[in-house]
């Protein structure tokens, strides 16, 4: 659907753009300033400022003949409005001659810069936004000197007023541009603030419990024009012209959020390059220009205290430090002697380049290479994603998707498949079945590995079925619970079927960034039993204080990498911070063990992605030259005008490479059958219960962070009041679970939005639900005291 | 001959311009510039705020700030944030005064001492204790408690300097 085009004029230059473009945009395209306040290219204009006042003049058509009226030289006769206009809310239009830099122009600009600082305090000095401002960068190119306006009739407004634990708000600096407001309203879909008053006494009030309820809420930080929003985490961190940048991914989810980490160096730390904050940086397809608050937030466990510092080797019962060659000799010959026996246990979070070195080292020593997952399918991926869509919701209770989508269906918990079975026949089944292209995204919210492999199977048989596979726009995305779980999948790890078993008759477990013992008791005992288990981490986890070697990983802010995103999008990361103490990454301690095996693995991260492309077919012809290409996106956002899209960054260091699926490659995928998995019988008095992701959950990499303790998933059992009643349950109150010998206590949650007869606990809180479960509940007796 | 040797004679009984430097010492010019002082307020408030603007300014990088910020019970200087971290390194310092200038709350001053010795490298980096000056008379140190509402602002009105 390609644009007409139109013509036209902006000062020297003659330019062609889509029809509809705004004048501000379209300036752009020829590098003219048009400055601007209020608007932002990813929001709808709103005309409030003034600040991008120009000159626009239209040819004069006669009415008669509706010919355009020429000059005496034979040009087209340009009438020039009585007032200057908004850049923002004007769309070009054909023969429009757009005049940005005469007297009268200029004038008016220096007279919007006056009136917004009539009540703008001096607080350059100390605010955060000193130094990336554009209300400090466009008074300087654009402002008076001095102002007429007096001094002492400044407002004094509150400079302190937490709109949320993690965003700030100084009243006294905002410029009242309606940016943030309108960014949670258009952009995010989260209503939660709002402005209150009118004229000079407008405020930014947030109307949610608690406050600022989105989990977006740090990008308003970034697009607000002034200093009057700041987060709570880097509030007086450091000044943006003293922090040196590095280009990385967020590892907290499988989206694969381009991110810049902001590194300085610190007193407190003795002098180690910290960072300070992370901002989005843009890639158009993948997060444009914003990113969650859990990404944004979720860095501090680069810097953690509990970090792991030096290789421990248990000696006399007690885990002590060693140096790295004698655990590392140690460790081989562990291998060594356990030959197939061995188990190599990863996490999602590991990079590409680790997760292939381990697995070479798994095959070296014959033994079997593991993915630490609840979610299954990553076989049957595909490729990437399209807007404006027909959405269909599938899930067994109310989500927010729901309001979005043209269609939605419900199921019972486990009976996912037989939605399936009779989708095709309903009205949604045939908007999809008629669909030019069809996109399926699974998740494993409720459902064991069991049921979500199935899930998958059954998606992909349906997208077969359709016609909806093999080309791009089509196919199946999985939504990880992992940053790298795709990645893992395609470097050849799979999930075990029965982990505990396995676990229990391995001669040696070499466990890297997984906590199975932390994740369920079970597991913990079943490691006890294994001969020897090596665990490789960042912190020292459950499962590493059942370890007879624990090896300490470079985090993968202190190193080099890639990820491969849910939409199989390979991208790479860059170094940031200062590695912990003897701390190495992950794919070269892997390397180096492999060596003592005589097998040689490459030690330098462009080397082992070479290999990678060299040996994983779908990853043919990549490397990190390829992964590093931009090319110009639009709009243009990042660079020294932060005034137009904020203060994020722009993409210098890669925008990935999205893969190729199978089909797309020629090769053919066999699809097994679907089977409905078999639910778990629930007895009367029990109760079915299903896990649920929650954003901020108890991960080992989120929970360092301490700002986001309050909102952080706790270990809680979410049911209808219906279903509350007949267990004799209360809001508020506690109850102990238990099912096939484990009892938790958990917190009661009473939503009425839940189905009736399901309840729903978090992953990652400690209660042992890995899938649909059938548990017994008993309510704890609170003691009030009077 | 006799002229030169009158003038040998008569100098050697002027007043010598030697002084015995340093049981003795010469009181420094008004604009001198020496060693570094942050300055209080008379309440006893540090003047400084953390902005870190001096070591932008500072062509030889001799300054290390870091700013944390003020509440009404633990109060370092008026409004909100304060230097948590303030260090200069004396060696790299060329005591041109751009950090002065470019002080927004005149906080940093440099003094009178030009008697920078240290005996080790390490020994040169000057911190926010050594640098700040002494309380006046009768007030008390830093971190204060100040009412609320009180010092709000950071940046107090100033005149141009007068020497
Ligand atoms: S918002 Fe900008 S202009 Fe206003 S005080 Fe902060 S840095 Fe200065
Ligand atoms: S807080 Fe910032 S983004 Fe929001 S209206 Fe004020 S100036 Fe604009
Ligand atoms: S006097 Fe000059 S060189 Fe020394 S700290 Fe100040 S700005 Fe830096
Ligand atoms: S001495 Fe002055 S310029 Fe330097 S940090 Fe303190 S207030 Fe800012
Ligand atoms: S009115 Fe156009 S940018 Fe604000």
């Amino acid at each position: 659907m390609a644009k007409k085009l139109v013509t036209l004029r902006i000062d020297e230059h003659t330019l062609q753009v889509p029809e509809g473009m705004l004048v501000v945009d379209a300036a752009r395209k020829v590098n003219v300033d048009i400055p601007v306040f209020c608007y932002h290219p990813k929001m709808d204009p709103v005309g409030m400022c003034r600040m991008c006042l120009v000159d626009v003049g239209r040819p004069v058509i006669d009415r008669a003949t509706g010919e355009v009226v020429k000059e005496a030289d034979g040009s087209p006769k340009i009438a020039f409005g009585p007032k200057l206009d908004t850049a923002c809310t004007t769309p070009v239009s054909e023969g429009m001659v757009v005049i940005t830099n005469s007297d009268k122009v200029r004038a008016a600009r220096k007279e919007v810069v006056e009136f917004i600082l009539t009540s703008h305090p001096l607080d350059c000095p100390v605010c955060d936004k000193g130094g990336e401002c554009p209300l400090q960068n466009l008074t300087m190119a654009y402002g008076p000197g001095t102002s007429r306006f007096i001094f002492d009739e400044k407002m004094h407004l509150a400079k302190h007023v937490p709109l949320g634990e993690l965003v700030w708000l100084d009243r006294e600096r905002c410029i009242q541009c309606g940016r943030c407001v309108r960014f949670q309203h258009e952009v995010v879909d989260d209503p939660v603030i709002d402005f209150f008053h009118r004229g000079r006494s407008l405020e930014i009030i947030t109307d949610s419990e608690p406050g600022f309820d989105s989990v977006f809420s740090g990008n308003t930080t970034d697009i607000c024009p002034v200093g009057a929003l700041t987060t709570a985490d880097f509030r007086f961190g450091a000044r943006p012209w003293e922090m040196v940048s590095a280009a990385s991914l967020c590892s907290h989810c499988p989206v694969g959020c381009n991110i810049t980490y902001n590194v300085r160096r610190e007193a407190k730390t003795g002098g180690n390059m910290v960072i300070k904050r992370a901002m989005p940086r843009q890639n158009e397809g993948v997060n444009e220009i914003w990113m969650c608050d859990k990404g944004r937030l979720g860095y501090h466990f680069t810097e953690s205290k509990q970090r792991l510092s030096e290789p421990l080797v248990r000696k006399g019962g007690e885990l002590v430090p060693a140096g790295w060659d004698e655990a590392l000799d140690l460790v081989a010959q562990k291998l060594r002697e356990a030959g197939s026996s061995l188990t190599v246990l990863a996490g999602g979070r590991l990079s590409n380049e680790d997760l292939f070195n381990l697995r070479r080292l798994a095959d070296a020593a014959g033994g079997q290479a593991v993915l630490d997952t609840h979610m299954g399918g990553g076989d049957l991926a595909a490729l990437a994603v399209e807007r404006g869509a027909a959405l269909i919701v599938v899930n067994p209770n109310e989500t927010r998707l729901d309001k979005f989508a043209t269609h939605t269906l419900r199921y019972n918990p486990g009976e996912l498949l037989l939605t399936f079975g009779g989708f095709l026949e309903s009205a949604a089944g045939k908007v999809f079945a008629e669909a030019e292209n069809a996109l399926v995204f699974y998740g494993s919210n409720g459902l064991g590995l069991q049921q979500s492999t199935y899930l998958a199977y059954a998606a992909a048989e349906l997208l077969v079925k359709t016609g909806h596979y093999g080309k791009a726009n089509n196919g199946l995305i999985p939504v990880w619970p992992k940053a790298n779980s795709q990645g893992a999948w395609d470097m050849g790890f799979r999930p075990a079927s029965n982990l505990g078993d396995q676990l229990r008759q391995s001669k040696a477990v070499y466990i890297a960034a997984s906590d199975p013992a932390g994740d369920d008791p079970a597991l913990a005992a079943a490691l006890d039993e294994a001969k020897f288990v090596i665990v490789q981490d960042l912190f020292l986890s459950e499962t590493a204080k059942h370890a007879d070697v624990v090896l300490p990983a470079a985090a993968y802010t202190e190193r080099e990498g890639s990820f491969t995103s849910g939409d199989r999008r390979v991208q790479r990361y860059y170094p940031a911070a200062t590695p912990r103490g003897l701390a190495r990454p992950d794919f070269i301690i892997t390397a180096q063990l492999a060596g003592r095996l005589g097998v040689e693995l490459p030690a330098a991260a462009a080397l082992v992605l070479d290999q990678i492309a060299a040996q994983v077919p779908a990853y043919a012809g990549l490397s990190y030259q390829k992964l590093a290409e931009v090319h110009e996106q639009w709009p243009i956002i990042g660079r020294s005008d932060v005034y137009y899209g904020g203060t994020g960054y722009e993409n210098k260091h890669g925008l990935g490479v999205q893969l190729p699926c199978a089909a797309e490659r020629g090769e053919k995928i066999d699809l097994p059958a679907a089977a409905n998995p078999v639910l778990p019988s629930v007895p009367a008095g029990s109760l079915l219960v299903i896990p649920v992701a929650r954003l901020y959950d108890q991960g080992a990499t989120l929970r360092p962070t301490a700002l986001l303790d309050g909102r952080i998933a706790r270990a809680e059992l979410a049911l209808n009041p219906e279903t509350a009643e007949k267990f004799g349950l209360q809001a508020g109150g506690e109850a102990l679970i238990a099912a096939g010998g484990w009892r938790v206590q958990v917190a009661v949650r009473v939503d009425s939005h839940l189905p009736v007869g399901l309840g729903l606990v978090p992953r990652s809180t400690g209660v042992p639900v890995f899938g649909p479960t059938a548990v017994t509940i008993e309510p704890v007796q609170v003691e009030i005291k009077a | 001959m006799f002229q030169g040797l009158w003038t040998t004679l008569k100098s050697m009984f002027e007043k010598p311009p030697t002084i015995q430097y340093p049981e003795e010492k010469r009181p420094v010019r008004t604009r001198f510039r020496g060693r570094h002082v942050l300055k209080r307020y008379d309440n006893g408030l540090e003047k400084c705020i953390g902005c870190a603007l001096c070591a932008s300014a500072c062509p030889a990088d001799a300054i290390f700030v870091e700013a944390s910020e003020n509440t009404d019970e633990q109060r370092f200087s008026p409004g909100e944030r304060y230097a948590s971290t303030y260090e200069i390194n004396m060696l790299r310092c060329i005591f041109c005064g751009f950090c002065e200038d470019a002080c927004p709350t005149e906080a940093i001053v440099l003094g009178d001492n030009y008697e920078l010795t240290f005996t080790e490298r390490t020994g040169s980096i000057y911190t926010k204790q050594m640098l700040l000056e002494a309380v006046p008379e009768g007030v008390k140190t830093t971190p204060q408690v100040t009412p609320p509402g009180v010092f709000t602002r950071s940046v107090p009105e100033m005149k141009d300097p007068t020497d």
